[in-house]
């Protein structure tokens, strides 16, 4: 229980509808998109960076946890308040403030639906490229503090490759105004970079800058079937070395074509071992130039045979099993953990090859799919959550997963961040001098460790969290 | 039957326990843009996905049953836009309506006012159509659910200040309920080839006779045999979304009977939100030992008029040309309750000569819900405003739907924002294509009625509501 003079605090500066004490308020407020789950002691709502900090400076004072959230989709632990205290709701600042089509930069307050900002730029013929998978319901405040990704990742980058600016609020409650609209700016540190995938540990975005691209004209679509799961993944190298850069290239394993196809019975050869969507994007002419050449590069170097397509209905229809593989997992086993490694590009035909090791030494399904044209895949573990054993494999399967990705020259998450889930395996990926100089960063913002406590850092734990329940 | 009709083509579903159901909930938030209340207000109490927490909390015991958490359950509209896109298939709008059971099943006290409308209302009113029939005399079956609803949200005194929107609400009744009207078994005009089961409910039948009327001419002139048995229950769906659980089950039973005993190919309603519960009876009488196949039997025979149009239309294609553009907005009970979305633009497909111009968002609910005009009235005008403005936007010269909830609220809608636009039921756009100029007279009369041709389909019984 929270000492109700520091709601009357909290009322005080953001009004008492916007401050929210009651279970079941706080039980709604407890989760991200994993399975993590600890209620917050209060959840409050502001509505401006002032208030944001008249909150961290109470919070500093009195020493209580403050755990920013956007739409709670994070697929790392992210927003959960681990050791309670105040969930700082940020989805109700939503308005986007500018498109300026002159200078192509979009200017959104954190609790903007990624979509929402996507579709006010598309209106004006601009693009804001990073597409994580939850677009639809994700924020933009979320997506920088968590340095989101998506399929687009090799053409196009990722959030941190389109933040000019942001306003964040620092514990001390100082709100700085960092960046701007200049693309180009080396004007002291640059802390907006700083910012981007902080999760929440250094400062809370209260306002963002983005870099916007000319609308491409034309898209094309290309879904190839693949007996031999290596030379798919050898594909990448081949499409790049001919000189073509697809907006998206991502593949689907054996395991995972099995589970779409049990649930969408689209037809899918389920006796191959990979299945390749590709997409190209630029100029109607270009377009058609690149999708035929993917086509045949494809036919050429182990493809049993190709579709393509290049109207919306017909594009849709191909990116339908890609787009089904969440729902279809989720279908086969109650539980899955769904990892985010990324390899260089060298190490994705023995990163997979690892990948199916650890599924059977374990005696576990792993289903493999993912953004294979940056590296960045994604072996999703299904299981039963209310079966200890299963849990015992799962974690061990995941520390393994973890140790081939590093040990491969890769990484532990590409997109969906550290936060709670990955923070024991840090040491795995970086060196104690680099935690250390991380650590110092963290103190110079935070030194009484109020933002977002208990994530990115290891705690001497141990292995994967297992949630209690 | 000489064509073989096909049977739930849309909306398949899976079993599983409430609580099993609850597990399935994996937080993606897939359901958070779809949500119309947490689209309004950005809470997460208020989206699909805290309701299902909500719920868990319930089930699990974490949560105590609280007036806000009471009301939280209570802001949900039920529309089930969240069930249509849920990647692993959690039914967040009937696991609202079990926190409802909840919710109600533990409450001991009741206040005696509510408790008296609670035996009027479901005991009396709808347990017997032909009581509903006279309770409609003096007070009318909406505001009574409704002055019920308000009874249970608000108190006793305050919803005396929304008679007045209650009043304005409800359109001019017909004198006699079509129930009363026509015969038990209506013969098919030409060839007998189908016997088709007509499930007329409550509120088609009293507030919206002429289109059942319409459903009613076009099946007999689509060579079907119409039997309305005059015993007829309601169907349970509003007793249901109020948390009652054994009093809409028997109705259910007797409903399963009449029809079964009567031997048809084909159960049609043309009301979304009775075929919604008809379809689920099955589900409700799972493990039933007396009555678990027999419901089987009558849900698996369960159509939305506009699917058994669609079939009939489409392989018997209509000789006249309707020139008209239509705007479809869907019912929740259709669209997601049962997930039939294709179906109703097959059949609009179907007509020769109407254009559908689609409306942005025609699957957001209305903001109608059974009684959430009432009980919320706030949330309810700010969705039906957006809904309205979407239906305008289109030009059509009338919005096509097919749920009386819907439909009323939508006149309410068109007539707070001054717009005339008809509102039609699936039937009465078929009765009136029917009416049309036959397609090969159509070049003439076309240049001698110019380029409002579609008035010839006017006036000639069906027409719009208003």
């Amino acid at each position: 229980m929270i000492d109700p003079r520091i709601v009357t605090e909290l009322e005080r500066i953001v009004g008492k509808k916007r401050v929210l004490t009651a279970s079941e308020e706080l039980a709604v407020y407890a989760y991200d998109g994993t399975w993590y789950e600890e209620r917050p002691d209060v959840v409050v709502n502001p509505m401006s960076a002032q208030e944001v900090s008249s909150i961290l400076q109470l919070a500093v004072r009195e020493r209580i946890p403050v755990v920013p959230r956007g739409a709670g989709t994070g697929l790392a632990g992210g927003s959960v308040a681990v050791q309670g205290g105040i969930a700082l709701n940020m989805a109700p600042m939503n308005r986007i403030l500018e498109v300026d089509t002159v200078n192509a930069v979009a200017v959104a307050q954190p609790g903007v639906v990624t979509q929402h900002l996507q579709e006010a730029v598309e209106r004006r013929s601009l693009f804001y490229p990073p597409d994580p998978a939850s677009l639809k319901q994700c924020t933009i405040g979320g997506n920088v503090a968590m340095n989101a990704g998506g399929p687009r990742g090799l053409k196009y980058g990722v959030t941190m490759d389109y933040v000019l600016g942001l306003e964040v609020v620092v514990p001390n409650g100082d709100i700085l105004r960092l960046g701007g609209k200049s693309i180009k700016n080396v004007t002291g540190y640059s802390l907006t970079q700083l910012f981007v995938g902080s999760e929440g540990t250094l400062g809370v975005i209260t306002g963002v800058t983005v870099k916007l691209l000319p609308l491409p004209r034309a898209r094309g679509v290309a879904l190839a079937v693949f007996p031999e799961m290596a030379r798919a993944a050898n594909i990448v190298t081949v499409i790049l070395g001919a000189g073509i850069v697809p907006s998206t290239i991502e593949i689907m394993d054996n395991t995972t074509i099995k589970c779409i196809e049990a649930y969408v019975h689209q037809g899918l050869p389920t006796d191959v071992e990979a299945l390749i969507l590709a997409e190209v994007d630029g100029d109607e002419a270009a377009v058609r130039a690149q999708l035929d050449e993917v086509v045949h590069i494809c036919m050429a170097n182990g493809a049993r045979s190709v579709n393509k397509a290049t109207t919306t209905a017909a594009m849709e229809e191909l990116w339908l099993a890609r787009r089904s593989v969440s729902p279809s997992l989720a279908r086969m086993r109650p539980n899955k953990l769904g990892e985010d490694i990324s390899v260089p590009r060298a190490a994705i035909v023995p990163m997979v090859e690892r990948v199916h090791q650890i599924a059977r030494r374990n005696q576990l399904t792993i289903a493999l799919f993912g953004h294979i044209s940056d590296g960045n895949l994604h072996p999703n573990i299904l299981f039963d959550r209310r079966d200890p054993a299963d849990m015992e494999r799962v974690k061990k399967a995941a520390e393994e997963i973890f140790v081939a990705a590093t040990s491969l020259g890769g990484t532990l998450s590409g997109e969906h961040g550290i936060g709670l889930l990955k923070r024991e395996f840090l040491p795995f990926d970086l060196s104690p001098q680099v935690i250390d100089a991380m650590r110092q960063v963290k103190l110079a913002f935070d030194p009484h460790n109020i933002l977002n406590p208990g994530k990115v850092f290891p705690t001497g734990e141990g292995g994967l969290p297992i949630p209690r329940s | 039957m000489n064509e073989e009709i096909p049977l739930r083509a849309e909306g398949r579903r899976e079993r599983d326990t409430e609580y099993e159901n609850i597990l399935k909930c994996i937080r993606c938030g897939v359901c958070l843009p779809v949500c119309p209340t947490y689209e309004e207000s950005t809470r997460e109490s208020e989206s699909p996905r805290g309701r299902v927490a909500l719920v868990k909390g319930l089930f699990e015991g974490t949560l105590q049953i609280t007036p806000n958490l009471e009301r939280l359950l209570y802001i949900c509209l039920d529309c089930r836009a969240c069930q249509t896109v849920c990647p692993t298939g959690v039914r967040i709008g009937e696991l609202v309506i079990a926190g409802r059971v909840k919710i109600e099943e533990e409450k001991t006290k009741q206040p005696l006012l509510r408790k008296a409308l609670r035996t009027a209302v479901f005991d009396w009113a709808l347990a017997d159509h032909s009581n509903l029939e006279l309770a409609m005399v003096p007070a009318r079956l909406y505001q009574l659910l409704g002055l019920q609803s308000f009874v249970r949200t608000t108190g006793i005194l305050k919803p005396l200040g929304k008679l007045d929107l209650m009043e304005r609400f409800m359109p001019r009744l017909p004198a006699r309920s079509l129930r009363q009207e026509i015969e038990e078994v209506t013969p098919a005009k030409g060839d007998k080839k189908y016997r088709v089961g007509f499930f007329l409910g409550c509120v088609m039948s009293t507030v919206f006779a002429d289109a059942s009327r319409a459903t009613l001419n076009v099946l007999t002139r689509n060579g079907c045999e119409v039997f309305m048995p005059k015993q007829i229950r309601c169907c349970g769906a509003p007793l249901f979304s109020e948390g009652e659980h054994e009093r809409p089950k028997a109705m259910a039973r007797k409903n399963i009977d009449l029809f079964l005993s009567a031997d048809v190919d084909v159960i049609v309603t043309d009301c979304a939100a009775c075929g919604a519960e008809l379809k689920l009876y099955g589900e409700l009488f799972d493990g039933d030992p007396e009555y678990a196949g027999k419901a089987s039997a009558f849900s698996a025979k369960v159509l939305d008029v506009s699917e058994f149009l669609a079939h009939l239309l489409e392989t018997n294609p209509l000789n006249t040309r309707l020139e008209k553009t239509v705007t479809y907005h869907e019912p929740c009970h259709l669209a997601h309750a049962q997930g039939v979305s294709k179906a109703p633009r097959r059949l609009m497909e179907a007509l020769p000569g109407v254009k559908l111009v689609e409306m942005s968002r025609s699957n957001w609910c209305c903001g109608s819900a059974g009684t959430y005009t009432f009980s919320h009235t706030e949330y309810s005008m700010s969705f039906l405003d957006a809904k309205i403005a979407s239906a305008v936007a289109t030009g059509a010269d009338a919005i096509v739907s097919g749920n009386p909830g819907c439909v009323l609220q939508l006149l309410y809608g068109l007539e707070r924002h001054n717009a005339k636009m008809p509102v039609l039921y699936f039937s009465q756009l078929v009765e009136e294509a029917y009416n049309a100029v036959p397609a090969s007279a159509r070049v003439e009369q076309g240049v001698a009625a110019g380029p409002q041709g579609s008035a010839t389909g006017k006036g000639a019984g069906s027409g719009g509501i208003r």
